[in-house]
């Protein structure tokens, strides 16, 4: 370690004065100018807030977009949702790989650029996408942007040199209702609705019926009015924008296009609980907004709308600061978010206490998605019954569809609650689908023949993904593409989730004849179907419940691909014993032919 | 409230369990002498809640016993036939994520995975064993550091925490790849501020950390978990 990254580390340490909280941030922040985290740095760190060098190691080791081994002066990481595959990502990531002379997930030698995959950047419907050192991306690659690109990674040309048009990131906004429209940045409007007793916003909300748009659907004044009762003197309001279901981007838009009504909502549910602070937790893949979003807050501030007496209230203080994520998708978890924003590893945390009852430092918090608070700024304007006049009588309002994969016009589509999903795909332009993955993968993959139902909490929930699947698109490798993402996302705390995720890679893997040398047989799709019960029945967090749901609608729906796949008429164990011997060969040094098992080839 | 001594019971199996204010489930059993199996919990530190090997059914709901609170009235079920395999199968799960040699460790006998899986009946694998790479760490004088046989417990995070105040340990990695972390200078046991005298070096329920030089003591067959009542 030199003592320019110790300066570093000095620099990010004294601006966040030392926080032991901020960690994630001041982890982020030296990486930035250090590339990577070594060890020694990690252990400067903790001394200098006062945590052992474990805990920071384990903080580090915890998030994807930290990098505790040497990586390149420039990152590249490719976006690995199926909608990028479908793109053709991979033989984009091959080919700036072929051409860079370097593997998917090593350094250049000299280096000078690494080159990897991540999860969903929330670019699907302009992917294939990249992120570049966390901090830009570039959007719609295709193979002269790829090669233009191995030529100025070659080149050592900084990012910001890069081609502007590069990073150009559309709304592509395709169908707007209520919430695309927009609501004009209107500072008188919204101190008059703060000055209404905060039971009265409450009440407004609790009439709207609105629910969280997280994908749980909880109503959301049930939530604010348990923090609104607990006991104690401080609260605070938490905005997850942590959109990091893949194939999801409508929370991206609406904080680059809606922001002043996301704000405007956190600062109706600061009133109505009465929290003095607010966070948006922002995730890493979304950084290049923050300083677009820091210019907005600064101009509220100076707009009166935040800080003391905000919008005018006397007695109202309240601010809000934003937090970026490092890569961690179980942080969209509000429990596991606020374990972030304390500075740990995104761990779900025990519950109860629920963070209504005991959030961020104790205190009681209400989380809520983007577009939940952008709803709440709406309804504060124009009353919760007009909400509540939208949608279904259980699921009121409208709902922000994220569309991509095939079809002629993805982006985002707003309608109200109950709309079909015929209905979405004749309007994106999607004849020929024979799946939808609504939701995400952590939501429901829904075959043509149920494309007649209804985008509501009381049929088909979703938390704003909409990926088509057309006839060429094979469905194993959709749900096992689902399969290795939540494998790679588990937290790694509960035994279901962390060895469950693994194995039923593992027994993807084999069916796949990605592994090992045996064929796949129904004894191998019967140990998923026993996996999948194992993950539904009991792990510490929505991740590990939800992780098999690709594998059993799959199953369900598309079982023929699965039968297809397992053609041995018994058992085979995915055992290569000719790979078991490469330790061997290694240690010998041989490579010839007599150093190899003569094994029967798979198919 | 409703009516009296409803609000004291919760049911177990069919039997009455009393409770005390800020009980979870299995605090409240095992004070009354009824077995949740589990891994994770020590009744002297906080619970984790990750072995899930105590996942009980609380009005039809999986739940932790460990950490879900015991509720007046509540219908609680551990011995079905579902959860006695989902048991087993978590148990199995464990095994094949780390390598567990039962006749070649010290534990054996002493371990509480080993005793578990001889209670839920485990006679093989029953998935492909992940086969990890984990080199063992022998670089304290007193305690050996086996990490092949690391169920991720956090035992020894929370005693070392809560205990001892000294913080020897942590969590790191994610997924499968989740390690136990040693806070020293090069990541090794014997450049930790870890003492044989540490409860943190004594609450492994496996032979992950095994004082050193005390080696059959107790002889095999003759340890806790060798006489038959235990083995169900």
């Amino acid at each position: 370690m030199n003592d320019a990254a110790l300066a570093a580390a000095g620099t990010v340490l004294a601006r966040w004065r030392q926080d032991p909280h901020a960690l994630v941030q001041i982890l982020r922040e030296t990486q930035a100018l250090t590339h990577w985290l070594p060890r020694p740095l990690l252990a400067h760190i903790a001394r200098a807030l006062g945590l052992t060098s474990a805990q920071v190691e384990g903080v580090a080791g915890f998030y994807r977009f930290f990098h505790t081994r040497p990586s390149g002066r420039v990152r590249v990481l490719f976006s690995d949702n199926i909608t990028d595959r479908m793109l053709g990502s991979e033989a984009l990531l091959a080919r700036l790989c072929a051409r860079l002379g370097v593997a998917p997930g090593e350094t250049d030698a000299a280096g000078r650029f690494s080159v990897d995959r991540c999860s969903c950047t929330g670019l699907c419907d302009q992917g294939p996408a990249l992120l570049v050192d966390h901090h830009h991306v570039v959007t719609r690659l295709d193979a002269s942007r790829v090669d233009a690109l191995a030529d100025l990674l070659l080149a050592e040309a900084p990012p910001d040199a890069w081609p502007a048009e590069w990073f150009r990131v559309d709304d592509g906004v395709q169908r707007a209702d209520v919430l695309l429209q927009g609501l004009a940045a209107d500072a008188p409007a919204l101190a008059g609705v703060l000055r209404r007793a905060p039971q009265a916003l409450l009440d407004d909300v609790a009439q709207s019926r609105l629910r969280g748009r997280g994908g749980a659907g909880f109503p959301a004044a049930r939530k604010w009015q348990a923090c609104r009762d607990a006991p104690g003197p401080l609260r605070c309001v938490v905005c997850n924008a942590d959109e990091g279901e893949p194939g999801t981007f409508k929370d991206r838009v609406l904080l680059s296009a809606h922001a002043d009504a996301v704000f405007d909502g956190m600062t109706v549910a600061a009133r109505a609980v009465g929290a003095q602070q607010g966070f948006v937790y922002l995730r890493g893949e979304y950084r290049y907004l923050l300083p677009q979003l820091e210019a907005v807050l600064a101009r509220r501030r100076a707009q009166g709308l935040l800080g003391r007496d905000a919008g005018g209230v006397a007695g109202f203080d309240f601010d809000i600061a934003i937090h970026v994520g490092a890569g961690a998708y179980v942080c969209g978890e509000e429990s596991a978010l606020i374990e972030s924003l304390e500075g740990r590893r995104g761990t779900p945390r025990i519950r109860p206490p629920f963070p209504v009852q005991a959030g961020y430092l104790g205190r009681p918090t209400v989380v809520n998605n983007v577009e939940t608070f952008c709803a709440v700024a709406h309804i504060a304007r124009r009353g919760g019954a007009w909400w509540a006049g939208i949608g279904t009588a259980e699921s009121s309002g409208t709902k922000i569809h994220s569309v991509s994969g095939d079809c002629a016009r993805p982006g985002l589509y707003e309608y109200p609650l109950g709309t079909t999903i015929a209905r979405i795909l004749e309007d994106c332009g999607a004849p020929r689908a024979q799946a939808v993955q609504v939701g995400g993968p952590s939501g429901a993959c829904v075959p043509a023949s149920e494309f007649g139902r209804a985008i509501a909490f009381e049929d088909v929930p979703s938390a704003g993904a909409f990926m088509v699947f057309d006839g060429s698109r094979d469905l194993f490798e959709v749900a096992r593409h689902f399969a290795r993402f939540f494998a790679h996302e588990s937290c790694g705390l509960c035994t279901p989730c962390r060895v469950g995720t693994e194995l039923v890679v593992r027994r993807l893997d084999k069916l796949a004849h990605a592994r090992g040398a045996g064929r796949g047989s129904a004894f191998d799709i019967e140990r998923l179907h026993e996996l999948d019960t194992l993950l539904h029945g009991g792990t510490h967090c929505g991740l590990g419940a939800s992780a098999c749901n690709p594998l059993r609608d799959t199953l369900a729906h598309f079982g023929r691909a699965y039968v297809q796949r397992s053609t041995a008429d018994h058992f085979e164990p995915d055992v290569d014993l000719d790979a078991e011997l490469s330790s061997a060969r290694r240690v010998t040094g041989r490579t010839d032919a007599g150093a190899h098992l003569h094994t029967e080839q798979t198919p | 409230m409703s009516a009296a001594g409803r609000d004291d019971f919760f049911e177990l199996d069919g039997q009455r369990v009393p409770l005390q204010p800020g009980d979870t489930i299995l605090r409240a059993a095992a004070r009354a002498g009824l077995d949740i199996p589990h891994l994770c919990w020590h009744p002297d530190v906080s619970a984790s809640a990750s072995c899930r090997l105590c996942t009980v059914l609380a009005d039809d709901r999986p739940v932790a016993a460990c950490v879900a609170p015991a509720v007046a009235g509540q219908k609680v079920e551990c011995r079905t036939a579902s959860l006695d395999t989902q048991r087993l199968r978590l148990l199995q799960m464990l095994f094949v994520e780390g390598n567990h040699f039962c006749p070649g460790c010290e534990k054996s006998g002493h371990c509480l995975l080993q005793a578990q899986a001889e209670r839920a009946g485990m006679t093989d694998l029953h998935f492909e064993a992940l086969n990890p790479e984990r080199p063992v760490d022998a670089s304290h004088p007193d305690v050996l550091f086996e990490p092949n046989r690391c169920i991720l417990c956090q035992l020894c995070v929370r005693a070392s925490d809560e205990m001892d105040g000294k913080h020897v340990f942590a969590i790191g990695g994610h997924g499968i790849a989740t390690r136990l972390l040693i806070d020293s200078p090069s990541g090794r046991l014997g450049d930790s501020a870890l003492s044989v005298d540490d409860r943190a070096a004594h609450i492994c329920p496996v032979g992950a950390l095994l004082p050193k030089r005390v080696g059959f003591a107790v002889p095999i067959g003759e340890r806790p978990f060798d006489t038959e009542d235990t083995r169900g």
